[in-house]
């Protein structure tokens, strides 16, 4: 019996610290919420820059008139900075956080940090589809512009309708639809070069261009479609952060605490395949923001899907406006296709977090 | 009252791993699973908490329990401590709350969970990763969390595997106040007899799927029921306290 005791005198030891260890939560809490806001000051701050600057060399006084007094502006400045300049930095935040939680989503209900749209094929796919479009000159008789983008739309639903297939023979474990995502990336690079072999030089010169990634295809057509596409992933998802967090503790112990862990793969999958398509459908091939953009936003806010899908989304935003930033400022007077540039901005940053960093965050 | 299952059956394919097993665990009352390796202790455990395909019926206080309600009321804790995650050792306490949990968590709530931490003296690793922490102290956090749940069935699978000697009589014990403070059913797979014997109620020995035997450590601990669960011989005594202890000798 007095050993009995001795024990249970043993595991309550440290009751008085009861009141730090709250306040150590809440510091951790404040620590990531600072991040949050730091993200969101550098996206604003990227934002105004990526107005600012363009090929067109504005002053800064103009492009902020036809922004805030567009009645004033000169006609020319206001057609730049509206229908061309600002569709373009819209289209990069939407494509940045839509890559920036889709890859967040594919590496959490993977369990797998190589896992990323890019990676599991659904990329590929895209542009396979697109240069398919490109290559036989089909257009939409009601919607030319949407040819395009529609292809690739459908072809990347394609890759994730494949995988999906496949994975769900064996139970969607994340293995095979690793497996099948990888089969599915090499499948649909095969069928991307197989065009571009059978493309004239001319048309293989529109497909590279899309396929390198441009925000110059940005506008007002097509931004609301990303931004409507992000809004419905976002409801979906948002009931289940604490699903997805606790998914990180392996398949067995999510589903001991209650989590349905097939159910809730199934429907990210679908999640992720819509955020891809729409984000790479008007823009071309981005193939490093999905992959990165999460593993910066768990370094620097750890595994809270609350404030981690956030900071992921920030991330992949703020990647994505500095290297549409980057590609104006490297060539003045012209602008570098913006998917040539994205690993330019996040790598550098990303090394520097690894090197700094005294956690393990996979 | 107790959880009682009847004619549960497990098969992998067209291997069956759990046969006919039809037992009571009683509440307020520690069970413990015994038996070697590939007995189906693990597999009988996921069957029993909904997580794994199994024939028969699963029933607590007469009543006949549901998937949902199985996932519901019955905590499981899985036997290995891997981990890959960078959660912290107090949201992972946090999420064996799961239903509870919001877009903003009461500051009682964290309360509670920092609590559960201190019953295993791990409240300075609260802001910890389970990736920074050692595997014995990972099996402490997923106790304080399947503890935080405050489940009517608790089915720890080897909880003291990567625990040292303290820490095992720690846990055995906290776990056994749990059982007796709450009148939740508790069943422990173990593999050390000595313990199982001085902290459990009842005893049930598997062997291939089959009950070999079960019933107090008494009518459990025996040499025949060694040799035909494990395969060997063993000294069986009564320590100072009259419980049982077993020394194994060699095997047969």
């Amino acid at each position: 019996m007095s050993s009995a005791l001795n024990t249970s005198d043993a595991l309550t030891e440290g009751a008085a610290q009861a009141a730090p260890a709250q306040l150590g939560y809440r510091q951790l809490i404040a620590r990531r919420v600072f991040w949050l806001v730091a993200a969101t000051a550098t996206l604003a701050v990227l934002v105004v820059a990526d107005i600012l600057i363009g090929p067109a060399f504005l002053a800064g006084g103009d492009v902020l008139q036809a922004l805030f007094l567009p009645s004033q502006a000169s006609s020319m400045v206001r057609v730049i900075v509206h229908d061309i300049r600002l569709p373009m930095t819209l289209m990069a935040i939407l494509v940045g956080i839509s890559l920036g939680t889709a890859g967040v989503h594919m590496q959490t209900i993977l369990g797998n940090p190589l896992a990323s749209p890019y990676t599991l094929g659904f990329s590929a796919a895209a542009g396979f589809g697109a240069a398919l479009a490109i290559l036989t000159g089909i257009t939409l008789p009601f919607a030319p512009w949407l040819t395009i983008p529609l292809a690739a739309f459908v072809m990347c639903a394609a890759a994730a309708a494949l995988v999906f297939a496949f994975a769900n023979i064996r139970g969607m474990s994340p293995e095979i639809m690793v497996l099948a995502g990888i089969a599915t990336l090499f499948m649909f690079q095969s069928a991307q070069s197989m065009v571009q072999y059978l493309a004239s030089p001319e048309v293989l010169q529109s497909i590279v261009f899309w396929l390198f990634g441009s925000l110059l295809k940005a506008s007002w057509n097509n931004v609301p479609i990303v931004a409507a596409c992000f809004v419905f992933a976002s409801l979906i998802v948002l009931p289940n952060l604490w699903q997805l967090t606790a998914l990180r503790l392996g398949d067995v112990r999510a589903a001991s605490i209650g989590v349905d862990v097939k159910s809730l793969r199934i429907k990210l999958f679908a999640v992720v395949a819509l955020l891809t398509a729409s984000g790479v459908a008007f823009v071309g091939t981005i193939g490093f923001v999905g992959l990165v953009a999460p593993h910066i936003a768990r370094m620097l806010v750890g595994e809270d899907q609350r404030i981690l899908l956030p900071m992921s989304a920030l991330t992949g935003a703020i990647t994505m406006t500095g290297a549409s930033v980057l590609s104006k400022l490297v060539s003045p007077g012209g602008v570098i296709p913006i998917g040539i540039v994205t690993a330019l901005i996040g790598v550098p940053f990303l090394f520097f977090l690894i090197l700094r960093g005294q956690r393990r965050h996979w | 009252m107790s959880l009682q299952t009847k004619h549960l059956s497990v098969s992998y394919g067209t291997a069956p791993i759990i046969r006919d097993f039809s037992e009571p665990f009683k509440t307020g009352q520690v069970t413990a699973l015994i038996g070697c390796n590939g007995a189906g202790k693990s597999t009988l455990f996921k069957a029993m908490a909904g997580l794994s395909p199994m024939k028969g019926h699963l029933l607590f206080a007469e009543h006949l329990l549901t998937a949902a309600e199985q996932r519901q009321h019955i905590a499981y804790m899985p036997q290995d401590t891997d981990a890959t995650s960078s959660l912290t050792v107090l949201e992972v306490v946090l999420l064996g709350r799961l239903g509870k949990l919001g877009m903003r968590l009461p500051t009682s709530l964290v309360g509670e969970a920092t609590t559960a931490l201190q019953t295993f003296g791990l409240a300075t690793l609260e802001n910890r990763t389970l990736n920074e922490i050692s595997g014995g102290q990972r099996q402490l956090v997923y106790l304080a969390q399947a503890l935080f749940r405050t489940p009517k069935v608790l089915l720890l699978d080897e909880p003291t595997a990567a625990l040292d000697l303290r820490h095992q009589l720690l846990v055995l014990d906290r776990v056994r106040t749990y059982a007796r403070d709450s009148g939740a059913c508790v069943a422990i797979a173990l593999h050390d007899l000595t313990l199982a014997a001085q902290f459990s109620d009842r005893l049930i020995g598997l062997k291939d799927g089959l009950v070999v035997a079960a019933g107090t450590a008494s009518d459990v601990l025996t040499q025949q029921n060694l040799q035909a669960m494990y395969g060997i011989k063993a000294d069986i005594s009564r320590g100072p306290s009259g419980k049982i202890q077993v020394t194994p000798l060699h095997a047969v």
